[in-house]
């Protein structure tokens, strides 16, 4: 479907253009990262007699890409999936099944995971615990050119300049302590170290939701200003749709290990198409005293990803589940908006489900 | 006037060990009965300090405490023994981030609750279970009957959340102190809790002191807000009041820095700096070092606080200002 997009489009540019500008127009619209039916089951485990207790469907089937220079958006509920997405595309788990296609080759057969490793870095929530309490913040930094064979003057030089890149001046901080550092100037850090590798793609994952307002602010500006500097592109994980919505261009919902919803930021927060999206937009705090939540969109905890319902996995918490809903899983279904995708039978002719209007 | 259910007075906290700590350097604070404050800060603001003196938690050898703290016109740095153990949990009653700060994993829910009824209104075992299966109902917790005879860890984070909330509130206390009771919790889940607190709130006519960092929390659970900055309540007045017209510098930061409703591509107006070490004691305005309209009157000494209203005030040289410009008016 989209590859059909992609040619239709090189053969108009290329009426245009001519051939070879089409075919340059062609590879700058392949995306830079591309996720194919992505799925990591955990093994519970062994219950009692050596019964397997089950498996935990953290990720399930999961498909996105990402084009280079845009920031992706990822949300969803605790457990649905999230930060083993990520963890499964620097390979720090191996996944049990789906294709991870960088910059158009396949990691593992066509590119070494060395190597996705270097274009693609990481940067976590918990920045105490991901630096190593015995380097200084200098040495931190140069560890992974050192790593990767650069000479010890020349990884030092570049942790300076990226010290001040990330705004911490290099004659005050180079020398300093994780403990010696607050939890806005940590983060700084775990920025400049994972740019050290001269990345294309930063996964960060809830990088800033430690860090009080007023610091969190300050690192998202710092963000924004590198991005914009080294071209970069980043998935960004966060719970807090309000940070999501002020960086991502576009925004994949998932719930239960699967996507439910992606589409461009403003379609997907103007006009959420699947129930869940709908639901987790409304449970955001309201910042009108006079407009409170008066009913909250869901009940319950978010359930867990053992044993995960039938068909549409969301149909235990939707207030529209149709019978349709519990049998079938639904496909991803194209709306309106270029580029906006759900899974939901109501937005699928033809499903059986009488639609989100006839049901409320 | 009646009585408030909270007056704090110049309340001053210092923490002595391997560094000193100014935690609390000044608060004052007014709570009406059945009214919700919210106190909003950054971490280290002095919030669970303030919050954890009103139930005497604090270590007390470590510890120094100056200024005069009423509950209901009882002086809390006075009780002592029985009195102090009916203060705490009878009056008084504290929810956390962490529910198993409250909770004991070794004793099931219903123990726990029940536990506490007895303690408290002599209650038989059996009134207290009665309590116990009526609060876990109140909360919402699915299938409350076997939820008594659960173990803390044997339930979810929303579920722990809900026990802890009826285990605080079993003995109809007066005054629920709230901790970030929801900062850990998804959203789905967040504001199920809220809309929960509110609703035992007023079904108790129980006041309430709610600590957040989220503006959105704040507005959704407050009548009225204090912020804290660096030890000190900076400004304190109703929602709507704090919401729509900010005085203190520090307030007005906070809402510009806040992504409720900001644009992709607008550039956030974030407070530079962080907040001061709280190693000693302030002579100035601790928020200074970041202000934007410091004028030359603010490191002469310590800012004026304000009153621009009953309830309102502000901690601010250029509030005086205000003051002025508003009783001319
Ligand atoms: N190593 C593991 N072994 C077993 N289960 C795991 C493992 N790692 C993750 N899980 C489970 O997989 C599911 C998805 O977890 P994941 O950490 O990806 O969630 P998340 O979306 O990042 O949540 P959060 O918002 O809390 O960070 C959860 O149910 C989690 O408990
Ligand atoms: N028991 C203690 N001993 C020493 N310092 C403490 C203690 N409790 C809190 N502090 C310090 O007091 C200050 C205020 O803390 P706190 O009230 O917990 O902040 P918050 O506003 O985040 O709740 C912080 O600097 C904190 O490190
Ligand atoms: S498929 Fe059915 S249950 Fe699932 S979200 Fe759509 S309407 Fe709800
Ligand atoms: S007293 Fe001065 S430094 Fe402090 S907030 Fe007011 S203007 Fe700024
Ligand atoms: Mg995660
Ligand atoms: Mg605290």
């Amino acid at each position: 479907m989209t590859q059909d997009f992609v040619q239709e489009l090189g053969q108009e540019l290329g009426e245009e253009l001519g051939m070879e500008d089409a075919a340059a127009a062609m590879v700058a619209s392949q995306p830079l990262l591309q996720v194919n039916e992505l799925t990591k089951h955990f093994p519970l485990g062994k219950g009692l007699f050596g019964r397997s207790a089950g498996v935990v469907r953290a990720v399930d089937g999961v498909s996105f890409e990402v084009r280079a220079g845009e920031t992706l958006g990822i949300v969803g509920e605790s457990g649905c999936g999230k930060s083993t997405t990520a963890r499964l595309l620097v390979d720090l788990i191996r996944p049990d099944s789906g294709q991870i296609i960088l910059d158009g080759q396949q990691v593992g057969p066509e590119m070494s995971v060395r190597e996705m490793r270097r274009r693609m870095q990481m940067v976590f929530q918990d920045s105490y615990a991901s630096l190593n309490p015995r380097l200084t913040m200098e040495d931190a930094i140069a560890f992974g050119p050192m790593v990767n064979g650069a000479p010890r003057q020349q990884a030092l030089a570049l942790a300076h300049d990226l010290l001040f890149k990330v705004g911490l001046e290099p004659r005050r901080f180079a020398g300093r302590y994780p403990h010696e550092l607050s939890g806005g100037q940590r983060q700084r850090v775990n920025i400049a170290r994972a740019l050290a590798f001269s990345p294309k793609i930063v996964i960060l994952d809830e990088a800033v939701s430690a860090l009080d307002k007023s610091v969190e602010a300050q690192v998202l500006n710092l963000l924004e200003d590198l991005k914009g500097e080294l071209g970069l592109t980043y998935i960004f994980i966060s719970h807090d749709l309000n940070v999501v919505r002020h960086m991502s261009d576009r925004v994949m919902v998932m719930y239960l290990g699967q996507v439910v919803e992606i589409g461009p930021v403003e379609s997907l927060y103007g006009n959420a198409a699947h129930p869940y999206t709908r639901a987790l937009l409304a449970a955001m705090p309201s910042m009108d005293p006079d407009r409170r939540t008066m009913e909250a969109p869901l009940a319950g905890d978010p359930p867990n990803p053992i044993n995960p319902p039938s068909g549409c996995r969301f149909h235990t918490r939707c207030r529209f589940a149709a019978p349709v809903c519990s049998a079938q899983q639904p496909p991803p279904q194209i709306l309106r908006d270029a580029g906006h995708l759900t899974a939901c039978h109501a937005h699928v002719p033809g499903s059986g489900h009488p639609g989100l209007e006839s049901a409320a | 006037m009646s009585t408030p259910l909270v007056d704090i007075n110049n309340l001053h906290v210092r923490f002595h060990g391997q560094r000193t700590v100014h935690a609390v350097n000044g608060v004052n604070l007014t709570l009406a009965p059945g009214e919700t404050l919210g106190v909003l800060g950054e971490s280290g603001s002095g919030k669970s300090v303030t919050l954890k003196t009103l139930l005497r938690l604090l270590p007390e050898n470590r510890t120094q405490i100056a200024g005069d703290v009423r509950v209901s016109g009882v002086d809390v740095m006075a009780l002592s023994g029985k009195a102090l153990a009916n203060h705490r949990g009878g009056v008084v009653s504290m929810i956390f981030q962490d529910p198993m700060l409250a909770l004991d994993p070794v004793y099931t829910i219903g123990e726990q609750i029940s536990e506490g009824v007895m303690r408290h209104e002599g209650a038989s075992s059996r009134e207290a279970y009665a309590r116990a299966l009526e609060m876990l109902t109140r909360v919402r917790i699915p299938s409350p009957e076997r939820r008594l005879k659960a173990y803390p860890h044997e339930m979810s984070g929303g579920m722990r959340q809900r026990a802890m909330i009826a285990l605080a509130l079993a003995c109809k206390p007066k005054l629920l102190l709230a901790d970030e009771p929801t900062t850990a919790l998804d959203a789905t889940v967040q504001i199920q809790i809220l809309l929960l607190l509110r609703e035992l709130q007023r079904e108790l006519g129980m006041g309430m002191i709610f600590v957040t960092h989220d503006i959105g929390v704040a507005v959704e659970v407050s009548d009225r807000v204090a912020v804290m900055y660096a030890g000190q309540v900076v400004e304190t007045g109703s929602v709507r009041d704090i919401l729509r017209s900010p005085q203190h510098p520090y307030t007005r930061g906070l809402l510009a820095a806040n992504l409720h409703g900001a644009q992709k591509g607008q550039r956030l107006q974030a407070i530079p700096g962080a907040p001061p070490p709280l190693d000693t004691a302030p002579v100035t305005c601790s928020f200074a070092p970041r202000c934007p309209v410091k004028a030359a009157g603010c490191d002469a000494g310590p800012p004026p606080n304000v009153t621009l209203a009953p309830g309102r005030e502000v901690r601010c040289i250029h509030a005086l200002g205000e003051a002025q410009g508003s009783a001319a008016n």
